[in-house]
């Protein structure tokens, strides 16, 4: 089983966010970068099926010189390779010129399997991955919290409003993750010594036979045209009340008489 | 040149998702604004009579794709069909419910399209003649405004954001060419939970409860009820298998915009606090003065949730 992993380097949850100088981009200097949390979940679920299965793990991923430490990471976790596009045409891509750069990669690649998470928590897109199964002409199932392969034949459990779906697709196939599919492992010491020597290939657009002309910050479909912080709230009103059934009394009857959420 | 406005509506079992009411006034909206046609499409099995009633939001033209086929939604198949739409009308502009099944339709349909897709949208508004679409990035940290180059543009709507708005007109039926195509995918069974369980991210009320709770979650349920809302939870609270991870609100879990939410003994990390800041009234309960979540709430009360929630729900039960 040959079983791809799309992840994606992204600033940690915890971060504080701050817009930068320019107005439509954001201060890199002080933030932490990890792997995608819900990477961290397809990386998992594809060292799964390899135990099982047999086959090779490789890890895909885009993005300046620092990816590596990510790519490094998902290898550490037991992935056997890695290809790290890094080109600085690229850089300001937008989702589906991302998806078309991943899938050039893609195409010179044998694979039965991409997984990927279902979204990346820093442009929120959503979109890369089905862009990717759309261009690579195989089927996508989005937001997978359960897998299991029988033959050539996946069947996933899709989260979908108010429960799930069972899909079934014949593989190649590609999923994403969903939080719920497992408990990503964290990299042993000898993992992480391992992952030093383990194979890591940098491309180039003009290695995948991109056009740096359809691609990176010049020719994005979707363009950002400002950032601004989130609106602010009003100050908040602390709800006075000696005990707990004053509290209550009383912020009831804000919601009700001036919120009107009630 | 590309002209007018579709909306792509979704619907199971003969019910529209609530988003797709709330796509078709916005675009209604944004139709008059720009004097463009309007138009809605449905796709399903038997669907053509559930299809008309869509005239009560507006929609010049209802363009029906009605085939045994499309009965349950498949990428593939929809993909297929509402692709084919777009291309014979050439519209400007596509918006769609960014539901879980909106956000892998559109997905997909914008890359076969060659189209750009602005994910999420809080809010759309007209520049002269540009649109420009607003959305959360960084799980709500940062609002980014962002246009679309080139046409078709397609823009998912967050559920629960924008306003519905009845503008009932006779509307024109028309059905459209069903042809599903090839489908690489098969659903094999649906798990349905209880229809009357309110969806998190379409909920009106949201009451979440966090590390606080200690894993009791009983006074949150209840109090949900009674508001007729649905359960949230933190991070911490599903990690500790308190609640389901469908249950957890945060930039790694659900994203929610009632009108009210309520947080119960969560401290407000971050990546909580992205999950929930586009709520309209935002409540915090919780023990700790110097707790975070005060900072993002409208209205706070300093206390101890197990004596509070209860009084509460006894309160709102009085209101009904």
């Amino acid at each position: 089983m040959e079983i791809v992993v799309l992840v994606k380097q992204v600033p940690d949850t915890e971060s504080l966010i701050q817009i930068a100088g320019d107005g439509v981009s954001i201060k890199t200097e002080d933030l932490k970068w990890v792997m995608n949390p819900y990477d961290e979940f397809a990386v998992e679920e594809a060292l799964r099926i390899k135990e099982a299965q047999g086959g090779t793990v490789t890890i895909l991923s885009m993005g300046p010189a620092k990816t590596v430490e990510t790519i490094r990471t998902a290898l550490a976790m037991g992935a056997d390779k890695g290809i790290h596009i890094n080109d600085p045409a690229a850089e300001g891509s937008d989702a589906l010129a991302t998806a078309k750069i991943l899938a050039a990669a893609l195409k010179e690649m044998p694979y039965d399997l991409i997984i990927a998470g279902m979204r990346a928590v820093d442009g929120d897109n959503y979109q890369v991955a089905p862009a990717v199964a759309e261009l690579l002409g195989i089927p996508q199932i989005t937001q997978v919290i359960q897998e299991e392969i029988t033959g050539d034949t996946i069947r996933c459990t899709q989260v979908v409003e108010g429960g799930a779906a069972v899909i079934e697709a014949k593989l190649p196939v590609l999923f994403t993750a969903q939080r719920g599919l497992n408990e990503p492992r964290y990299a042993s010491l000898p993992g992480i010594m391992k992952a030093k020597k383990k194979p890591l290939d940098t491309k180039t657009l003009a290695d995948l036979g991109v056009d740096a002309a359809t691609v990176g910050a010049q020719n994005q479909k979707v363009q950002i045209t400002a950032l601004n912080p989130p609106p602010a709230r009003q100050a908040i009103t602390m709800i006075e009340g000696d005990d707990p059934q004053t509290l209550a009394v009383n912020l009831v009857k804000k919601l009700h008489e001036e919120a009107k959420v009630l | 040149m590309a002209q007018g406005i579709f909306v792509i509506t979704e619907q199971r079992g003969g019910t529209f998702r609530k988003v797709s009411f709330e796509a078709l006034s916005e675009g209604r909206r944004l139709a008059d604004a720009k004097n463009a046609p309007l138009a809605a499409i449905v796709c399903g099995s038997g669907v053509e009579d559930t299809a008309a009633a869509l005239e009560k939001y507006g929609p010049d033209r209802i363009l029906v794709a009605d085939d045994a086929s499309l009965a349950d939604y498949t990428t593939d198949a929809y993909t297929n069909v509402i692709a084919k739409a777009v291309q014979s009308e050439d519209p400007e502009l596509i918006l769609i419910g960014a539901s879980i099944t909106g956000k892998d339709l559109s997905a997909r349909l914008a890359a076969r399209l060659d189209a750009g897709l602005a994910m999420d949208c809080v809010g759309i508004r007209l520049e002269g003649d540009d649109f420009i679409f607003t959305r959360p990035m960084y799980g709500g940290k940062v609002i980014a405004d962002v246009k679309i180059n080139g046409t078709p543009k397609l823009a998912a709507i967050r559920p629960n954001v924008m306003a519905i708005a009845e503008a009932p007109r006779s509307s024109a039926v028309e059905k459209i060419d069903a042809e599903a195509g090839e489908v690489k995918t098969r659903i094999v069974e649906w798990k349905l939970e209880s229809t009357d369980k309110v969806e998190l991210t379409e909920a009106d009320i949201v009451v979440s409860g966090g590390r606080g709770t200690g894993g009791d979650f009983s006074a949150i349920e209840a109090l949900a009820d009674a508001l007729g809302g649905a359960v949230g939870a933190s991070r911490t609270a599903v990690d500790e298998g308190w609640r389901p991870h469908s249950d957890q609100v945060g930039q790694t879990g659900k994203v929610v915009s009632p009108n009210l939410y309520v947080a119960c003994g969560i401290s407000g990390a971050i990546q909580h606090l992205a999950g929930m800041s586009t709520s309209k009234v935002i409540v915090a309960i919780n023990k700790d003065p110097e707790a975070p979540i005060f900072s993002k709430a409208d209205y706070g009360v300093v206390g101890d949730l197990a004596q509070v929630v209860p009084a509460m729900t006894e309160e709102v039960k009085k209101l009904k």
